[in-house]
């Protein structure tokens, strides 16, 4: 093969992937345009209203925009208790010993398990037992499906969150182990400082992560169309509503649904675009 | 010691124990989940759950009333889930590895640092709007759902997963490598066919590994392009099964509840080992 054709064929290659995404894009937004244009952005975006019935449809994405950030949030709170040990075991206690390989192919095997097998545990273990706890009289909502979201995001944040702690250079700790500190003293005024960024970018992954989970979430939120009034009732997030109607959709209900599936795709796309500056950012300090 | 020195040390103490109990609880889930679907599964794995098509509802509540197990399996999903990840994997794994080489080999253009962050982009997608996309692109223009869309979709998925991971292994490769080939007188796409290619054939195979296993257990995407379908078929452009679509479907229809688990165990067995298989060669070629 000679070098043009190569060098040709490597470039078409590469073309490839912003073609995908310009068409994901433009895809996106020309099949959101009459949504948009029938209710107005602003409106669209704000009201809470969705009902099909024929002649007065009225469609709006406020309660799967408020259902997804109550459910990533909650998420994000769950994970952090059990992501941040496990980093730590991983990148600074344990730190190249047989249990930390131990841990971190559990955590590997957890991102590993598919969201719909996700789903079936919460929904025949996690609900009877929700339910039994007098929590919520039907089991699923919204603190049902943060909880299992909270175990699918531990393996994102944990294992980037380790990386980050076993790069702080051993000098930095040494020296505040020859001024007395204990090794707890150390994490705290040592390595989370130095590693500090890239434990929060590695938060922010994982957030971006929970926004777009699908099916675990549509089989545990309840799947009610309005906005939930507290973390123990029913609702449904914007990758969920997309789930359960867009099989049945047409028309104006169709384009709605592109219109929050395009609102899901640039949050997910600026949380993502964020993280991953600031990864870099913290990998080059 | 002084009081305040035993305070510390006990604080460092609570600090140690604390983290091992958190680190430790993590295990639970994964525990508990492969724990219930291997006892509510396994004893539905048989035979003809691999080679019988899924029963219809009727069919199930027949049986179900007269207190028989539910006749049929999961074939028709396996050999969906197989033609469209083999369909998906003919395009995604070519053009995925040539695009790898462009970005390491132009790591400092431009262009390639906008294909980069576009990869990134591509990856961190929600697979339901892959599912969208690729209703819009392919299910609108055929006019019916089809497995090519539903392999459309898990090409996508795939597609930056075995970029990055060809590119990874490609930059870690020691120039000299590369240099020693173009120093005997190849040209670029000599040396890259010849020499950067199969010296990272571990990386890439590894990365291919993962990506299959990252897509292989998707629904979202599948259930707005693929359908689903009651019967084996081997056509690509009618409506076809997969393992998680049934489930999903199983889900759905108290008749056919029973076969959830079966279906669960066979495709999260199926997801761990080749998890599982990747580490380990990733582990052995690394060394």
């Amino acid at each position: 093969m000679s070098d043009k054709l190569y060098r040709i064929l490597l470039f078409l290659a590469a073309l490839a992937v912003p073609v995908v995404c310009g068409g994901i894009i433009y895809a996106l937004v020309s099949d959101a345009y009459e949504a948009f244009e029938h209710f107005g952005f602003l409106n669209f975006l704000t009201s809470s209203e969705w009902s099909y019935t024929e002649g007065a449809e009225q469609y709006g994405a406020l309660p799967f925009i408020t259902g997804t950030l109550m459910t990533t949030a909650l998420a994000l709170l769950f994970c952090i208790p059990f992501s941040l040990p496990v980093a730590l075991f991983v990148g600074e206690y344990f730190k190249g010993t047989k249990v930390a390989s131990v841990l971190s192919t559990v955590t590997d095997l957890l991102a590993g398990i598919p969201s719909i097998i996700y789903g079936l545990w919460g929904f025949y273990t996690l609900r009877p037992i929700i339910m039994a706890l007098n929590i919520s009289p039907q089991g699923s909502g919204i603190l049902t499906a943060s909880l299992v979201l909270a175990i699918m995001i531990i393996p994102y944040a944990a294992s980037l969150s380790a990386e980050f702690i076993k790069m702080v250079p051993n000098d930095l700790k040494e020296g505040a182990y020859s001024l007395g500190a204990t090794r707890a003293e150390v994490i705290r005024k040592v390595v989370f400082p130095v590693a500090g960024s890239g434990i929060f970018s590695s938060y922010i992954l994982a957030i971006g992560r929970a926004l777009g989970e699908t099916m675990t979430v549509t089989m545990l939120i309840g799947n009610t169309n309005n906005i939930p009034s507290s973390i123990t009732s029913t609702g449904n997030s914007m990758a969920s509503i997309i789930a359960n109607q867009f099989g049945e959709a047409d028309d104006l209900r169709l384009s709605s649904l592109i219109a929050i599936g395009l609102i899901l795709f640039l949050i997910t796309a600026i949380i993502n675009m964020i993280g991953k500056v600031m990864i870099k950012r913290a990998r080059i300090a | 010691m002084n009081v305040t020195t035993k305070h510390r040390l006990a604080k460092d103490k609570l600090m140690l124990w604390g983290v091992c109990l958190f680190a430790a609880l993590t295990a639970v889930p994964l525990i508990a989940i492969l724990g219930e679907v291997l006892l509510r599964g396994y004893d539905q794995l048989s035979w003809s759950f691999f080679t019988q098509p899924t029963p219809t509802a009727y069919k199930a509540m027949k049986a179900i009333e007269a207190g028989e197990p539910i006749p049929g399996g999961i074939a028709n999903g396996i050999i969906g889930t197989m033609l469209m990840l083999g369909m998906a994997v003919v395009v995604a794994v070519p053009l995925g590895i040539l695009c790898g080489a462009y970005l390491s080999e132009h790591s400092k253009d431009r262009f390639a640092q906008v294909v980069s962050y576009l990869t990134d982009l591509l990856q961190g997608t929600p697979s339901v709007i892959i599912g969208i996309i690729t209703y819009i692109w392919v299910v609108v223009p055929m006019k019916g759902y089809s497995a090519i869309a539903g392999s459309v979709a898990l090409c996508i998925m795939m597609l930056p997963l075995i970029i990055r991971s060809t590119e990874e292994t490609l930059k870690i490769l020691p120039a000299s490598l590369k240099e020693a080939g173009l120093a005997l007188g190849g040209n670029k796409a000599r040396v890259m066919m010849k020499v950067q290619l199969p010296a990272a054939f571990g990386g890439i195979f590894t990365g291919v590994l993962l990506a299959i296993s990252r897509v292989i257990g998707e629904t979202a995407p599948l259930m707005f392009t693929a359908l689903g379908c009651s019967f084996i078929r081997f056509a690509v452009d009618k409506p076809i099964s997969a393992v998680p679509l049934l489930i999903w479907e199983f889900f759905n229809d108290p008749n056919l509840q029973e076969l959830i688990w079966g279906a669960s165990l066979f495709l999260l067995l199926f997801v761990l080992m080749l998890n599982l298989t990747a580490k380990y060669l990733a582990k052995k070629w690394n060394q």
